[in-house]
């Protein structure tokens, strides 16, 4: 099906450009300005080339924080996708049931973010939180205030508790798209459970799954709030991620400069594994 | 069809209920806080409120530094919700339609701003709705939220119309039905839940995004979840209140849901499956 060639599309796609450009091109012309530039305050700024860009790429607080960060990612990932399409292969396919466990399983989604931190920070705690009394009481030595593995642990958990549903969610749609024909096939040759998975359904989920490993892949790069709230990046600086040592760089210490260069750094990485997403779905959609 | 029902068996129950069970235990955990005083909360530790009480839930409604913030939440979030999906209608239909210069560029440049991190934008945003005199006003947060919903409306929408034969168009073409008159009255109708999944999800993001919507507001237009940090770090620890609040902001994330559940997994595959 190939579209007319029309010119005149043009206008219908203006104001979204326009929108757009207000709030994302004109931003970042203020953030590219600030990274080759210096200042002593007073509105006095002069030209400082690219001396940011080399302070931020040899930063060891700034590698230390990407380590993190890509480590966090990755263990996001292995734990979230295939529990995600363990629970989709468990969901009921239809009936009120179905409804249930979607409303269900959408909830998390839904909460602010930063409440999303307030719940686990509560239902962490020693003294007044389900997870962290219970653990007490069976003689687990957990806190996640001042231990940087427990503080992992909750920040892993609470990730896993807001998101899974996301990637079960995407799989569950893929799966709803297979005809029961193929199921019925399947029987028929006496196709083992493992062989129904590996040949019918693994396949019709390829597309949704790629979907759901960019957009968690994506969307923990980026995580802020959540572990704000729980840890503060703490302790000592066991979970400060990207963009939160961004915003204390940049709000907290207001070291402009060098946080400008970060952010423009930050967002090539992004922009690189946006280009890869892109290139994908649309190599997908022929 | 029985072939299916039937390989899903007692196994399967049990871990849907084992993970939902994972999902609500937090969230009941935070009702169940909401639901005592300060002095139950800190005292005795008990799986539920011994003497419920809506206290908690009283001054949070009856105080207007409190209840202002839902207000003022609920307000950015309408704004920007219509906003987008005005804006995002005839992009989408052109993505979905035609070709023309540069709309392959165009389509990725979009997505490339879904895919921006917030913090990145957080400064700039504040000196920018600053110099122009928008600082703590709704729609301030409405605009700045543009940034992501926009490209996931024109997504989300542009899968959608691809979904609708293009015959529907010509034939209503030459039948003498101008654009906007066509657009309106025709095409509208035919992609009404594709316009309430995009609008869903619009309203989702913009919900629970905080970094932005804090940076932005100072006073007047500060959302509900920066008005409970803030007032956490005050007052020291009043539990129940904090509860009370995180309860509440839970409420028009459920209720919308209600609504569009048969199509939550086909939006969140962006209208592609």
């Amino acid at each position: 099906m190939d579209k007319p060639v029309n010119n005149r599309a043009w206008f219908l796609v203006l104001p979204v450009l326009l929108l757009v450009a207000f709030s994302a091109v004109l931003p970042l012309m203020t953030v590219v300005n600030y990274s080759v530039q210096d200042t002593f305050g007073g509105n006095q700024f002069f030209w400082a080339g690219l001396d940011w860009f080399e302070e931020v790429l040899e930063s060891d607080r700034i590698r230390a924080a990407l380590g993190r960060q890509i480590l966090f990612s990755a263990i996001i990932l292995a734990i979230e996708i295939p529990l995600g399409i363990f629970v989709a292969l468990n969901m009921p396919k239809r009936g009120i049931w179905a409804s249930f466990c979607l409303v269900l399983m959408a909830l998390p989604l839904l909460i602010p973010w930063n409440v999303v931190g307030t719940i686990w920070q509560v239902f962490g705690r020693v003294d007044i939180g389900l997870l962290g009394h219970t653990l007490k009481q069976l003689g687990i030595n957990y806190n996640y205030v001042n231990d940087a593995v427990d503080a992992w642990i909750t920040v892993i958990v609470m990730d896993v508790w807001h998101w899974t549903s996301l990637v079960a969610l995407l799989c569950y749609a893929g799966l709803q798209s297979i005809p029961d024909a193929y199921y019925q096939a399947a029987r028929i040759d006496q196709a083992s459970r493992w062989k129904v998975f590996r040949y019918i359904e693994l396949p019709k989920m390829q597309g949704v799954l790629l979907i759901a490993v960019l957009l968690r892949f994506m969307d923990s790069f980026m995580i802020y709030t959540e572990p704000f709230v729980v840890t503060g990046g703490g302790p000592g600086n066991a979970t400060t991620f990207l963009s939160i040592d961004l915003v204390k760089m940049a709000v907290g210490q207001f070291d402009l400069g060098p946080a400008a260069a970060f952010s423009l750094i930050y967002f090539l990485v992004i922009l690189l594994i946006s280009f890869v997403f892109y290139t994908v779905m649309t190599k997908e959609a022929k | 069809m029985a072939a299916v029902a039937e390989s899903k068996g007692r196994g399967s129950t049990i871990i849907m209920v084992l993970y939902l069970l994972f999902l609500m235990l937090p969230i009941y955990w935070l009702l169940n806080m909401s639901l005592k005083t300060n002095n139950e909360i800190l005292g005795a530790f008990s799986l539920w409120p011994k003497n419920p009480t809506l206290a908690n839930y009283r001054t949070i409604l009856t105080d207007p530094s409190w209840y202002m913030g839902y207000v003022n939440s609920l307000t950015y979030v309408v704004m920007n919700t219509a906003i987008s999906i005005t804006v995002a209608l005839p992009a989408a239909y052109a993505f979905s339609r035609y070709r023309f210069l540069g709309d392959k560029h165009l389509f990725f440049w979009l997505l490339t701003n879904r895919m921006a991190p917030a913090a990145v934008f957080a400064l700039p945003f504040f000196q920018l709705y600053s110099s122009i005199g928008l600082f703590d006003t709704h729609i301030a947060v409405a605009l700045a939220h543009c940034l992501f919903n926009v490209p996931l409306a024109v997504w989300i929408l542009e899968g959608f119309m691809s979904g609708v034969p293009r015959e529907i168009d010509e034939t209503a073409y030459i039948d003498g039905y101008s654009f906007p008159r066509f657009f309106v009255r025709i095409f509208m109708p035919l992609i009404a839940s594709g316009i309430g999944v995009a609008a869903f999800f619009c309203f989702m993001f913009s919900w629970v995004e905080l970094l932005l919507s804090r940076t932005l507001t100072s006073v007047d237009a500060k959302p509900i979840a920066a008005t409970m940090t803030r007032t956490v770090s005050a007052s020291g620890l009043d539990w129940g209140v904090l509860a009370a609040a995180g309860m509440l902001t839970i409420i028009p994330g459920a209720l919308v849901i209600w609504f569009v559940r048969n199509y939550i997994a086909k939006g969140f595959a962006l209208g592609r499956v």
